[in-house]
């Protein structure tokens, strides 16, 4: 089916993309987005922007899909996501931004004082990167086919291209505003339509398919075998795991200081609960007007689908060029913040090309080609995984992994170096081997086939335990600055207090990224407005941080 | 005659801010006095998700009727896993971030002596 409108508005994305891209960094040297974001910006325009760069393929099309095949169970996956946010703000937030970690490698340096746990640290990030990434060059595949009839692949090229186009210039990721703008995109392009499909529901009153809607399975929870294993599953890998996100951590630099990090943090699940809502009521609708999406496979497709099926003509092709611009603008952000990511961690932590900046731009940039080349084979070999469970299981290794290590970091001053891999090798290993048991469609029978599914129930509490007992045994070499580290983190900042001196292994120096909102784009060209960024640097990390950059001193104030 | 309370305070403002600077064991009590209060406050916030929400599975599971019921013609599960849901998550976290910032408050009021 072809549509004309949805393949200009898809190409108007991307090339606004581009555009951004290109101008972003001019933008940000000379406004010092950064800076300003970081301090003149509201909670909720920085809210704004992390909740554009979270709702990704699989909460733009991928929940639809799901609810619209499984019905009321797939009401966990959204929950979920916004409940982790609530988790990371309770847990999390402050003590990470206080910390001044960048990534989580930078975190786990830091608190664990040891550089094989800050490897291990971004072995994870890129693993976990680019299993994040799979589902959005999926969806990506998935709305060009809608829309065009195209192979899945053709779609996933074009994202794959637009991605590197956009990253390989400037490293960066967009600008704040532009985040900020794209979250408010998606919502009005999936608002919009809902309004039109609601009223022809209401006009339509008894409609096709009444009967598919009020099967017994799908309106009531618990449908299936082991319905309640895989949905304590899913609750825990949701819940625990988008702390783990390594374009989430990221963001939190973007705020001025720990207590700005939770309110933004606030704003963020007010934002998210309100988006969710929209495609529950696709989904809903779906059952309504296209339950034959579901029998022919293509249960994902409905929110591209529904307003073609409900209106013809000008407005369902308006309608459809809408969403497929919500959605390309989804996979467009969210695939771009985690390349930048990875790509960062990558180049810096894993690839050692030697010292200067000319290497580090260049071990940047084969990095961002690396990653995406990789991202794209292995979604080309996970084509049958649904877009959302690919994320779920995203899901499961950072909650198996990372969420220990930060829960346990942050709170217990137990935790040492050995215990936190230890911890991530059993958390990893297990999560990682279902997601490598699903994609290759290895079908395993009885109890251990359904924990392969979803993981989460067991992986999670498995590594906590791993950690705190490997931490107890490996008591006698815990980190030797851990009573400052804890000051470090729980402290508020106005408060003088010495805070030890955080010098990460980094290989690039910071300046660099703090002259856009938060990205790990460090290997930047220094003539492009280091100056700029020098200052930023000062500023915006000078919040906490300047208090912390005296060792030795006990001064008080009188 | 002039105020030695004032000095007194600032002895004490002294004191308690370079006992955690020199991490002496009194220091420490301080930082982790802080700590277990938020994190009391975490896991409290925490144990009503997980006693509301989290048990809505189980809830489901033993009492299947629960699942049968409906609201106004909305299916009983679907406003809960959404509406409700969604209300409580926002509520939990801005209850969260004001007690947060009061017990941040009486820990630096502590540190300033007053």
């Amino acid at each position: 089916m072809s549509n004309a409108a949805s393949i200009v508005a898809v190409v108007l994305v991307s090339i606004a993309s581009l555009a951004v891209g290109a101008f972003g960094l001019r933008l940000s040297r000379t406004m010092s987005d950064f800076y300003v974001a970081s301090r003149g910006v509201s909670p909720v325009l920085n809210a704004s922007a992390i909740s554009g760069e979270y709702l990704s393929a699989a909460s733009f099309l991928g929940v639809a899909g799901l609810i619209l095949a499984r019905g009321v169970d797939m009401l966990w996956l959204p929950i979920g996501w916004t409940a982790g946010y609530l988790l990371l703000l309770v847990f999390v937030a402050a003590p990470l931004r206080r910390s001044g970690a960048y990534t989580l490698p930078d975190f786990a340096q830091l608190r664990l004082e040891s550089v094989v746990a800050r490897r291990a640290s971004s072995l994870l990030v890129v693993a976990i990167g680019l299993l994040y990434l799979i589902p959005q060059f999926q969806g990506a595949g998935l709305t060009l086919r809608t829309l065009t009839g195209a192979p899945s692949w053709a779609g996933q090229l074009v994202v794959a291209v637009v991605v590197c186009l956009n990253v390989l210039p400037g490293g960066m990721r967009s600008v704040t505003l532009v985040q900020a703008f794209h979250y408010w995109l998606k919502l009005l392009a999936l608002l919009t339509p809902l309004f039109f499909l609601l009223g022809a529901l209401g006009s339509r009153g008894g409609g096709p398919d009444v009967g598919a809607v009020f099967v017994t399975d799908w309106v009531e929870p618990l449908g299936g075998d082991n319905a309640l294993y895989l949905t304590y599953s899913l609750v825990l890998a949701t819940f625990f795991g988008t702390m783990g996100l390594p374009h989430v951590v990221v963001r939190f630099y973007t705020n001025p200081d720990g207590r700005a990090a939770r309110r933004t943090t606030l704003a963020v699940l007010v934002l998210l609960s309100g988006f969710y809502l929209l495609p529950v009521a696709y989904g809903a609708l779906g059952r309504y007007f296209a339950s034959d999406l579901v029998a022919a496979g293509r249960a994902d497709s409905v929110v591209l689908e529904l307003p073609s099926r409900v209106f013809d003509g000008p407005v369902a092709e308006g309608l459809t060029a809408l969403l497929a611009a919500g959605a390309f603008a989804a996979f467009l952000s969210t695939s771009t913040g985690l390349v930048v990511s990875v790509a960062g961690v990558l180049s810096q932590d894993l690839v050692r090309w030697g010292v200067g900046h000319r290497q580090g731009i260049r071990a940047f940039r084969l990095s961002t080609v690396i990653v995406v080349v990789v991202a794209l084979g292995l979604t080309l070999v996970a084509a049958g995984v649904p877009v959302a469970h690919a994320v779920e299981l995203t899901f499961a290794v950072a909650a198996s992994t990372f969420c220990p290590m930060l829960l346990l970091g942050i709170w217990w001053r137990g935790l040492t170096a050995t215990g936190a891999v230890a911890g991530m090798v059993v958390g990893g290993g297990l999560s990682m081997g279902a997601v490598l048991s699903t994609t290759f469609g290895v079908a395993t029978a009885g109890w251990f086939g359904v924990v392969m599914t979803q993981p989460a129930a067991v992986s999670v509490p498995l590594a906590f335990a791993t950690m705190v007992l490997v931490s107890l045994a490996t008591r006698s070499r815990a980190p030797e600055h851990v009573a400052q580290t804890m000051v470090r983190l729980h402290a508020p900042e106005h408060i003088d207090l010495n805070r030890g001196s955080f010098h990460p292994e980094r290989r690039y120096r910071r300046p660099a990224r703090t002259s856009q909102s938060g990205s790990a784009e460090s290997p930047e060209p220094a003539s492009q407005g280091g100056q700029v960024s020098g200052t930023a640097d000062h500023t915006a990390y000078g919040s906490g941080e300047s208090t912390a950059r005296r060792p030795g001193t006990t001064v008080r104030r009188g | 005659m002039t105020s030695p309370r004032t000095s007194a305070a600032r002895t004490r403002t002294v004191s308690i801010a370079s006992e955690i600077d020199e991490q002496t064991r009194l220091g420490e009590v301080y930082i982790t006095s802080l700590m277990r209060s938020q994190l009391r406050l975490g896991l409290g916030v925490l144990l009503v998700l997980a006693s509301t929400l989290g048990l809505l599975p189980l809830v489901f599971a033993v009492f299947p009727a629960v699942g049968r019921l409906d609201v106004l013609g909305v299916p009983l599960p679907w406003l809960l896993l959404t509406v409700v849901a969604f209300t409580e998550i926002v509520a939990l976290g801005w209850f969260y971030v004001r007690q947060a910032e009061r017990n941040e408050a009486t820990f630096s009021d502590l540190l300033e002596g007053r």
